[in-house]
């Protein structure tokens, strides 16, 4: 069975003026649909990514499933508990205990007024676990020093940082970490190591890793499986190998054709027309339809439904 | 040869602290033909921006410029001050900075950015700054231009509103454009539209643009030549192809083996071991020994070697082309 199972999820978030503007001007309400019925599912110990530009609800999703928002619509259920509708408060609790989340800045995401060693150890503290040595231990584990236990975050560079993050997320022992862009702070030879660093815990650990971002040669290299996002619906669905060499979706197309390559010199890419919709005002029927170059009649009437093609899932009526 | 557009010889930036002087940009020497992209790139701390933002002028004390000399289109301009530098920098110099929200002025519709501009720089009168700035917005892409010219900064998008920023560097004819990151806070898709668009501006008009980034692939697609820079110093100059496939300089080599790519596959990435040294804390030797793995003891005493005639690699035991890369 799949570690997470999501199904039709979706969430709205009310954008409304204060009820007083909406009085004197005349406005309706305003609704913005971040993530429009998604479903997808995470094997345990593999690595699903998530990509998008900003806007398309990766990181909403992301926060579903740890919790921080609840779902409009539609469920997220880890190990067969829906955290946000089970009754059971143990249940929750078991499942609570095997999620952890590593953010995207190391600078905002670290209390400057803690030591590493109690910012390291509050996972398990506030559950009242045992800490002593544990912050130690972990902080080896991730390649700095234990030394560094007593020392406070603004010590550290940001390729640190991001470590003591990890560090954190792994002292509660966790079964899925959910990593909203991790190393899109960091620069180039800082984000190998961490990106490293999270292939071998993955490894040595049976780790399983929700990994969010913009970054299509990251996703690429440590993905198991891949979802594109666009405008809160997942278009579409593969392993790493046939999304990039062999994309179906005409959204994915642009996306990996506008996306800089290092091998090709001078290229010039023909730059993809248009912006990302307005969410509150999303076109009917396909979102990408004003942009596509398969658009027809039926793409702008009917939502496109997920569809099996060839390895890969895909919504999109005219994806060959 | 043509004379370059933008000459460095030998800039050294200094910021005097209590602790001695910190040296963010050492030694530096680069030229920019016109129409040509050249790439400044190099991880967080090693000096792009500083160098960047010395050329136009806006280094913010204690910084200073210490050494060196800054020519544009042939004039010195590394030691003019307050009026002169103010009417040469906007006129011979645009400048397009990362984040295009916070270089726009919220209260003000663009029209009267571009306008007031142009008058301060262009010999024209006021109903042919407005018609210029019109021209300005339409040559950058902004559809609608002469209804968007009464828009503010807030009704555009990202992708728009940097196409603005570089209206405003472009509207006064500058022959040099200094793009700080231009692209770092847009997505891919918008990205991929600002570069086609300063590639296009530079070959029509035979601008010079020096593009400082971190991103080796907007660099392998934009730029006609690159510099690599670490630690405050030039470590590799040349055409871009060049460098980036055949590195010489080992940090070259490491940054690039660093980068994810596809033909690599799913191994793991190689990685530089620690981080760019502190500027009060630099190596002796070249400043890169310490991460370096070809370092031999003449690294770690003799002072940093320099690039010769502007091209090639500032190490002792540089790489020699042909050997495996990417």
């Amino acid at each position: 069975m799949a570690l997470v199972s999501i199904k039709n999820l979706t969430r709205i978030f009310d954008v409304s003026k204060p009820w007083l503007n909406r009085v004197i001007e005349r406005r309706k309400k305003a609704y913005l649909t971040a993530v429009s019925d998604v479903s997808f599912e995470i094997e345990e110990t593999k690595v699903y990514s998530l990509v998008g530009e900003s806007g398309s609800g990766k990181s909403t999703i992301g926060k579903m499933l740890v919790g921080l928002l609840p779902p409009s619509d539609g469920s997220v259920e880890i190990r067969g508990v829906d955290l946000a509708r089970e009754t059971d408060a143990a249940a929750v609790d078991a499942v609570r205990a095997d999620i952890q989340m590593i953010f995207q800045d190391p600078f905002a995401s670290l209390n400057p007024r803690w030591r590493v060693r109690d910012i390291i150890a509050e996972p398990v503290a506030a559950r009242g676990g045992e800490t002593a040595g544990l912050a130690e231990k972990l902080l080896e584990q991730v390649g700095l020093s234990a030394r560094d236990a007593g020392k406070f975050p603004h010590e550290f560079s940001g390729g640190q940082r991001q470590r003591i993050c990890i560090a954190r997320a792994l002292a509660s022992e966790p079964k899925l970490i959910v990593c909203d862009e991790p190393t899109s702070a960091l620069d180039v030879s800082v984000q190998a190591q961490v990106l490293n660093l999270m292939s071998d815990l993955k490894d040595d650990l049976g780790l399983t890793y929700l990994f969010i971002s913009h970054d299509l040669t990251v996703v690429q290299h440590i993905s198991d499986r891949v979802g594109v996002l666009y405008l809160g619906r997942l278009v579409e669905e593969a392993p790493p190998d046939e999304l990039f060499d062999n994309p179906k979706h005409p959204y994915t197309q642009m996306l990996l054709a506008a996306a800089p390559q290092l091998g090709s010199f001078g290229r010039d890419v023909s730059p993809p027309k248009g912006e990302i919709p307005d969410p509150i005002h999303p076109p009917t029927g396909c979102a990408y339809h004003p942009r596509c170059p398969l658009a027809q009649e039926q793409c702008s009437a009917e939502r496109p439904r997920m569809r099996v093609l060839r390895g890969a899932k895909v919504a999109c009526h005219f994806a060959q | 040869m043509t004379s370059p557009t933008l000459s460095i010889r030998n800039l050294t930036v200094d910021i005097p602290t209590r602790h001695g002087i910190l040296r963010p940009v050492d030694n530096v020497s680069y030229d920019i033909a016109p129409g040509e992209i050249l790439g400044v790139v190099g991880e967080s701390g090693a000096g792009k921006s500083m160098a960047g933002n010395a050329v136009i002028g806006l280094l913010s004390p204690p910084a200073h410029i210490a050494k060196g000399e800054i020519h544009v289109n042939g004039q010195r301009i590394d030691h003019l001050k307050g009026e002169d530098m103010r009417r040469l920098r906007g006129k011979h110099i645009g400048m397009v900075f990362q984040d295009p929200l916070t270089s726009l002025n919220p209260l003000l519709r663009i029209g009267d950015q571009l306008t007031e501009t142009i008058l301060a720089h262009l010999d024209v009168s006021r109903s042919q700054a407005e018609e210029r700035a019109v021209q300005a917005l339409d040559e950058v892409g902004i559809p609608g231009a002469a209804e968007r010219i009464n828009s503010y900064p807030h009704e555009f998008s990202g992708g728009m509103r940097q196409r603005v920023v570089i209206a405003l560097a472009l509207c006064a004819e500058p022959s040099l454009i200094i793009a700080d990151e231009p692209t770092t806070a847009l997505d891919v898709s918008v990205q991929a539209q600002i570069i086609a668009l300063l590639k296009d501006l530079c070959r029509q008009k035979g601008t010079a643009v020096m593009l400082i980034t971190h991103d080796m692939g907007v660099v392998a697609e934009a730029a006609d030549r690159v510099a690599v820079m670490y630690a405050g110093k030039l470590v590799e100059l040349g055409p871009v192809r060049d460098v980036l496939t055949t590195p010489r300089h080992p940090y070259t080599d490491g940054l690039m083996g660093s980068t994810p790519l596809a033909s690599r596959g799913k191994d793991r990435l190689h990685q530089i071991p620690g981080a760019m040294p502190r500027l009060d804390a630099l190596p002796k030797g070249c400043a890169f020994h310490p991460r370096c793995p070809l370092t031999q003891n003449r690294c770690k005493t003799d002072p940093k070697p320099t690039l010769a005639d502007g091209a090639g690699a500032a190490c002792w035991f540089p790489l020699t082309p042909g050997a495996e890369v990417a």
